[in-house]
C-alpha cells in the first residue's frame, strides 16, 4: 500500500495516523480535517479550557515537533465532500480530489441543534471560548439537556458565579444510561451546588436570549447551551455505496469496505465481545479504534476483530465518574462497592446473564480495575455478584 | 534505543488505561487514581507497551523521548 488517506483530524484520525507510522508504514498519509486547528483534545473543553484554568494552547494533542515528525501530507481547514469508492478517489471541498489504496473515515459527530438562533454549542475550541468568555458571576445561563456534557457545563458554569438553569427532557437525568438511583444521585448533585434543574420539559425552540417550553413558557436568559446529543457527520458519504445508519456501519474488523476503515465516534460497529453493534462517543474508544483500523488496514491477512470495553469518565462537581462497559439498556443495576449516599460507589450492570459494565465514583483504582476485568471476561452475572459480600439493588 | 518517559500529570484523567498496556512501568496512586510511572527509562523490552500506552492515554499525558 503506497497512498493511505485519513478523513477527520482529531483523536481518531491521529491515533489512526500515528499507527501507521508506528507499525513502520512508510507510504504517502494525507490527513484531511475541515477545522482549521492542529488536532486537539475534546474532553478539556467542557472542563478546563470553559472554567479557564488551562489557556487553549494545552488542549493540542501533540506537540507540534511530533506533529511534523510524522511526516502527513496535512490538509488542515479542508473539508471532504464526497468518496468515490470505484475510482478510489476522496473529494474536497477545494475542488481538489485525493487517491487513496487505503481509507480511513475519522469525522466524528457534530451536535445536535434546536429551532431558532444564537444559541451555543459545545463540540469546538472556538464553542468553548464563545462560552467561556460570557460566563460571569450574575450571568443567566439555561442548559438544554443534563446528560453528561450538559452537566459539566452546568457545574463549571456555577463554580464561576453563573446562574444555571439546567432543562432535562426526562424525569430523571441519565436514566436511560446509568438507570434510575444513579441517575439521581449524579443529578443531586446540581441541586446542592444551586443550579435550577428542572426535568420533565421539552424544550421547542433555543435562542441566544432564552428559550421556549413546549408549554409556552419563556425562560430568559444571557446565554443559552445546547446539549441535546449529537449527529454522525456521514452527509461526505452520501451516494458512496457505504451503508450510513446512525454512523457509518462497519464490521467487527471496523471495515466499511475492502480497504475502508471506519474509527472512533462515526463509526458503528460490530463489538464481538458484546455481540451487539454499537457507536460510542467517548474518548478512548477513538484512540484504540483509529488504531485498530490502522493496523487492520496495513495488515489484510492478521486483522484482528476489535472487542474493546468502552470506557468513559466525565468530571462533575469534583466527583469523577467513571464507567467500563456498556450500560446502556441495562436489565438490572446492583450497587456493588461503597455506597450511593456518600457518593462513593461501584454499581455493576447486568444485561442478560452478565456483567455488561460498571459506574464507578471516588473508588480506588485497583477496585475499579478488577471490575473492569470481570467485564472484559464476560463474567456472569451470579459469579460477579457472588464476589461481593452485600449487594444494594439499585 | 532509549526511551524517557514523561508524564504530564495535570492532565491525567486517572483512566487506568496506561496500567494496562503497561503495568511495569505505569501505576496509579490509590487516592485519586493519577497515574504515576514507576520506572521512567524502561528497559528495551518493555518498549512497545509503553508506545501504546502513550498512543491509548486519553488525555495525551504521556510524552516519549526516546533516541
Ligand atoms: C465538550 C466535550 C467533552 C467531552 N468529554 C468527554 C469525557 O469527559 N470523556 C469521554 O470519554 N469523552 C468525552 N467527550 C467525547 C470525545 O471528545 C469524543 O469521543 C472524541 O473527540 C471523538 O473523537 P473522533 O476523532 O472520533 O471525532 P471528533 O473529535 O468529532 O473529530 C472528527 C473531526 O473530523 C472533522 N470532520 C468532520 N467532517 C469532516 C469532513 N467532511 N471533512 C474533513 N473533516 C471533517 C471534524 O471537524 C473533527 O475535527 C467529550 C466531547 C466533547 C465535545
Ligand atoms: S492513560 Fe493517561 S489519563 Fe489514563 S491514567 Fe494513564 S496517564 Fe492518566
Amino acid at each position: 500500500m503506497k497512498r493511505i488517506v485519513v478523513v477527520g483530524a482529531s483523536a481518531a484520525g491521529l491515533a489512526a495516523a500515528e499507527t501507521l507510522r508506528r507499525e513502520g508504514y512508510e507510504g504517502a498519509v494525507t490527513l484531511v480535517g475541515d477545522e482549521p486547528q492542529a488536532p486537539y483534545d475534546r474532553p478539556p473543553l467542557s472542563k478546563q479550557v470553559l472554567s479557564g484554568t488551562w489557556p487553549t494552547e494545552r488542549v493540542f494533542l501533540r506537540p507540534r515537533p511530533a506533529l511534523d515528525s510524522l511526516g502527513l501530507d496535512l490538509r488542515l481547514g479542508t473539508a471532504a465532500t464526497g468518496l468515490d469508492l470505484g475510482s478510489r478517489e476522496v473529494l474536497l471541498a477545494d475542488g481538489g480530489r485525493t487517491g487513496y489504496e487505503g481509507l480511513i473515515v475519522a469525522t466524528g459527530v457534530r451536535p445536535r441543534r434546536l429551532p431558532g438562533e444564537g444559541a451555543h454549542v459545545l463540540r469546538t475550541l472556538d464553542d468553548a471560548v464563545a462560552l467561556r468568555d460570557r460566563l460571569l458571576p450574575g450571568r443567566r445561563l439555561v442548559v438544554v439537556g443534563a446528560g453528561f456534557l450538559g452537566a459539566e457545563a452546568a457545574a463549571v458554569a456555577r463554580s464561576l458565579g453563573a446562574e444555571v438553569t439546567l432543562l432535562e427532557p426526562a424525569p430523571v437525568p441519565l436514566a436511560h444510561a446509568v438507570g434510575e438511583k444513579v441517575g439521581r444521585v449524579l443529578s443531586e448533585a446540581h441541586r446542592d451546588h444551586g443550579v435550577d434543574l428542572r426535568t420533565g420539559v421539552t424544550v421547542v425552540r433555543a435562542d441566544g436570549n432564552g428559550v421556549r417550553l413546549a408549554d409556552g413558557e419563556v425562560i430568559e436568559a444571557d446565554d443559552v447551551l445546547v446539549a441535546v446529543g449529537s449527529v454522525p457527520n456521514t452527509d461526505w458519504l452520501t451516494g458512496s455505496g457505504l451503508t450510513v445508519d446512525d454512523g457509518l456501519l462497519c464490521d467487527e474488523f471496523s471495515a466499511a469496505a475492502p480497504d475502508v476503515y471506519g474509527a472512533g465516534d462515526v463509526a458503528r460497529w460490530h463489538n464481538p465481545l458484546f455481540g451487539v453493534p454499537m457507536r460510542v462517543e467517548h474518548r478512548t474508544n477513538a484512540a484504540e479504534q483509529g488504531m485498530a483500523a490502522a493496523r487492520n488496514l496495513l495488515k489484510p491477512l492478521a486483522r484482528k476483530p476489535f472487542a474493546p470495553v468502552p470506557y468513559f469518565w466525565s468530571d462533575q462537581y469534583g466527583m469523577k465518574v467513571q464507567a467500563h462497559g456498556c450500560l446502556r439498556g441495562h436489565d438490572d443495576v446492583a450497587v456493588v462497592e461503597g455506597d450511593l449516599a456518600g457518593r462513593r460507589f461501584l454499581a455493576a450492570y447486568r444485561t442478560g446473564d452478565h456483567l455488561a459494565g460498571v459506574l464507578a465514583v471516588g473508588m480506588p483504582p485497583k477496585t475499579v480495575r478488577a471490575w473492569r476485568q470481570a467485564v472484559a471476561t464476560r463474567t456472569t452475572w451470579s459469579d460477579a455478584l457472588g464476589s461481593t459480600a452485600s449487594v444494594s439493588r439499585a | 534505543m532509549s526511551m524517557r518517559v514523561e508524564l504530564d500529570e495535570p492532565k491525567c484523567v486517572a483512566s487506568g488505561q496506561c496500567v494496562m498496556a503497561a503495568p511495569e512501568v505505569f501505576d496509579q496512586r490509590e487516592e485519586d487514581g493519577v497515574a504515576i510511572v514507576l520506572d521512567d527509562g524502561p528497559a528495551p523490552e518493555l518498549h512497545d507497551g509503553v508506545r501504546e500506552a502513550a498512543a491509548i492515554c486519553p488525555a495525551a499525558a504521556i510524552h516519549l523521548v526516546e533516541r
